[in-house]
């Protein structure tokens, strides 16, 4: 019940604590738009990988939801579906898989992300990890193979290698078995194929990659309603995306041979996803500017120096976890002074 | 140099960092004229009013008082004599709960019927300045700063610091600057407008009185844009003045805070722990200056007040209250309360302290008395705190609400400190951006309690 004030009997009259006026957004709120910012995102996963997109976000869904429900009823703990975190980390978790992934995979994640990454913190609010990111790391270290198979996008626009098998048993069956390269994959060394796609696919998102990540497009979308609504702080993003491009600006002014042109890296891999969805969230960056300023440019500089320098093609989920574990040092260290000087006596 | 282009009409409007914009719903009664009210049967005046010492009460049960005479003396340098507000009978002692939720004794007053044209001739004598004030330079500062003394003045803008205090230039520190305060950010609250479209004149002598009583050499109003007429008829009343200026304030909460409104027009930053004066200002309300004048030109103590009654009441308006007034007997006349109306506020929504009952007088700091309903059920119910950092985001003090309130929740002392809970303002920011509905302010509250405990 009212939890803050008591009630005089005479006349019901409510005491409570100032301030009695209290701004119109909630937690509900701001979790509901960082759902909507993310349908322009399900959308172009859904235009580039058809079943593979709805099949993947709908078992996160399920796996995330069912297991912060039954973590909740096991501790006897409010019911906290409600407010709606649980449904952005399925989606987010969802958009960083490849969109072939097995569902038992997609199963194992989404209670990884959802019972290690945020229940056994204590739930919202108490993780020092982005629960997302921690089922995906899970993942890539329990089935390496499988979270590195790409399935190409459903019109592939002479990009990728697909194969139609016909006619199994005399009936002519459609089977898809086909597998590329990201972007970003065919930038380390030893790799086949190293014909990039051109800029305005990697835009588009009509390219190989996790299944929301290839969108700059949907996903930039996305990103100016968060903006606009201040949900999200621009700092992270900026930190990042800029961070990066100087990144790969100067490595690739020192050797061009080596390198590519840092615009290819904002349209490539998860990097945009990552700036505005998975590093912005709340719960696990720094609570001040300065702070996040910080948070953004050290995301942003290990994303490029894992791509560049690392073994995996893609940095963007383990630079976030290491920024994540930084988080309370990084709050720490910018812990701001008082207006008026800190307080004597 | 810092209201230059004000009188150009493109003046850059001052503002400090963060703050937040709620609804100010000021549209309820600021178009009211300040109004006389019937007085009650019972007037109720606590002999503590102010921060410091109480006062002493020289008056017994029976004892025939009249409008103004001393009833409670002051019992130190910090602290306010109390007068009668109105002619009457004393009746019994008793106790009220303050506004800190502290028990102080109360002097009761049963006054005699007085007709309505009497109240509006004290409502316009109290408004309008004497016709041959004394000229400002013929009055010495120390008889200024006693006048206030005498006349039992506090600060009106709701912190109640004994003025003769603040108008007493200590040795060794020189005071340049004076600033009217008459930006009035809490929402609902039309006091300060009324009083500044209807009283200018008066506002300003007091503010001159001030000038001269601190030896300051320069004066700035600062006025929130949301309030065009008192902005026009400030102007019209310094017209022809030297070293008295206007700044326009961006209608920003809480711009009425002295350490924000210092920041805003003139740049300059009170340490923290310390006062306005360590920067070389001194900060006084609107209402304050206009009962210093007439304080010290017709030598008439503080025994009357401006307040807005608003929100869920029938007939929202702006009243000339006799201190002591029961909050009920002002709701009456105010139309009384609406069906939905749940809580009631002495103040303004964003700082002032809800009643448990309407028993309750107004003392010289209510500046209003505002209604609010029920709050929803989402407002009810705190959830955990998701990092959100938006409390940090708008704290005007540049605190940590966040972890000072978690600090406080857990009585960690040492922690409480590190955040320097004490620092902060109660301006309420904090709470009103929370997204998941977390009471900072109460927690900061009942950790500035502990540490005081603490300390002894």
């Amino acid at each position: 019940m009212n939890d803050i004030g008591t009630e005089s009997d005479k006349l019901r009259l409510i005491v409570e604590s100032s301030p009695h006026l209290r701004d119109k957004k909630t937690t509900r709120g701001l979790m509901l738009d960082v759902i909507i910012a993310l349908i322009p995102a399900l959308i172009a996963s859904v235009v580039f990988f058809r079943w593979n997109a709805i099949r993947v976000v709908g078992i996160s869904l399920l796996a995330c939801l069912l297991t912060e429900f039954i973590i909740n009823f096991v501790r006897r703990r409010p019911n906290s579906l409600l407010d709606l975190s649980a449904i952005i980390t399925a989606i987010i978790f969802a958009f960083s898989l490849p969109p072939g992934l097995p569902w038992y995979a997609i199963v194992l994640g989404g209670i990884v992300a959802i019972g290690v990454g945020k229940m056994l913190f204590g739930g919202l609010g108490q993780n020092i990890f982005n629960p997302a990111m921690v089922g995906r790391a899970f993942l890539m270290s329990a089935f390496p193979v499988l979270m590195t198979t790409w399935t190409p996008p459903a019109d592939t626009g002479g990009y990728g290698h697909r194969h139609r098998y016909g006619s199994v048993d005399g009936k002519s069956v459609k089977v898809e078995v086909t597998t590329s390269a990201t972007p970003l994959v065919r930038l380390k060394p030893g790799e086949k194929s190293r014909r990039l796609p051109r800029p305005i696919k990697l835009f588009i998102g009509n390219t190989c990659g996790s299944l929301g990540e290839t969108s700059v497009l949907a996903l930039l979308i996305g990103a100016v309603f968060l903006l606009i609504r201040g949900t999200i702080d621009w700092c992270i993003p900026a930190g990042m995306i800029g961070s990066a491009f100087v990144f790969g600006g100067v490595t690739y002014l020192l050797a061009p041979d080596k390198f590519v042109n840092p615009m290819f890296h904002l349209g490539a891999g998860a990097l945009i996803f990552g700036a505005f969805f998975i590093a912005t969230d709340l719960v696990t960056c720094p609570i001040s500017k300065t702070g996040r300023w910080i948070f953004g440019i050290g995301c942003g500089v290990l994303t490029m120096f894992i791509r560049q320098f690392g073994t995996y093609p893609e940095g963007v989920m383990f630079s976030v976890l290491m920024m994540n574990a930084l988080t309370p040092l990084i709050d720490r260290w910018t812990l701001q002074k008082p207006l008026g000087g800190h307080f004597r006596g | 140099m810092v209201a230059t282009g004000v009188f150009s009409g493109f003046a850059k409007r001052k503002s400090f960092p963060r703050g937040v914009h709620p609804e100010y719903n000021k549209e309820l009664s600021r178009d009211k004229s300040i109004k006389s009210v019937p007085l009650p049967a019972e007037l109720i005046v606590p002999v503590q009013q102010h921060i410091g010492s109480a006062a002493n009460p020289v008056v017994k049960p029976r004892d025939e008082v009249k409008l103004g005479q001393l009833i409670a003396e002051s019992t130190g340098f910090v602290s306010a004599p109390i007068h009668s507000p109105v002619n009457g009978k004393v009746g019994p002692l008793t106790t009220v709960l303050s506004t800190v939720g502290k028990r102080v004794s109360a002097i009761t007053i049963k006054p005699e019927g007085v007709s309505e044209e009497e109240l509006n001739k004290q409502l316009g004598e109290y408004l309008h300045p004497v016709d041959n004030p004394r000229p400002i330079s013929e009055i010495a500062p120390d008889q200024i700063v006693e006048s206030a003394h005498n006349a039992g003045l506090v600060g009106l803008g709701g912190a109640t610091f004994p003025t003769h205090v603040k108008l007493k230039v200590r040795p060794g520190s020189k005071i340049d600057t004076v600033i009217l305060n008459g930006c009035e950010c809490e929402p609902y609250l039309t006091a300060d407008d009324r009083l500044m479209r209807e009283a200018a004149k008066q506002i300003i002598r007091g503010f001159l009185l001030a000038i001269r009583a601190v030896g300051a050499e320069r004066g700035v109003i600062g006025i929130e844009d949301n309030k065009p007429e008192a902005i026009e008829s400030m102007r019209e009343a310094i017209d022809g003045l030297d070293g008295v200026e206007i700044a326009i304030c961006k209608t920003q909460y809480p711009m009425g805070g002295e350490r924000q409104l210092i920041k805003a027009v003139l740049g300059r930053i009170v340490p923290t722990g310390g006062l306005p004066l360590d920067v070389g200002v001194v900060v006084i309300n609107v209402g304050t200056a206009h009962s210093l004048a007439n304080a010290v030109d017709k030598g008439k103590p503080l025994t009357h007040r401006v307040v807005t009654v608003t929100g869920l009441v029938n007939n929202p308006g702006n009243f000339l209250v006799p201190i002591g007034t029961p909050i009920g007997h002002l709701i009456e006349c105010a139309g009384g309360l609406k069906s939905e109306a749940r809580r009631v506020i002495l103040g303004g929504p964003m700082m002032g302290v809800t009643v448990p009952d309407l028993s309750i007088p107004v003392t010289k700091g209510t500046s209003g008395i505002t209604v609010l309903a029920e709050p929803s059920e989402v407002e009810k119910k705190e959830l955990s705190c998701i990092r959100c950092a938006r409390c940090v985001d708008h704290c005007p003090i540049r605190l940590n609400p966040t972890k000072i309130a978690h600090a406080a929740k857990f009585k960690d002392y040492e922690l409480m400190k590190k955040y320097d809970l004490l620092a902060c303002i109660e301006c309420g920011c904090c709470a009103y951006v929370c997204p998941s509905k977390i009471p900072l302010v109460q927690y900061i509250k009942t950790g500035k309690f502990l540490l005081a405990k603490a300390k002894g």
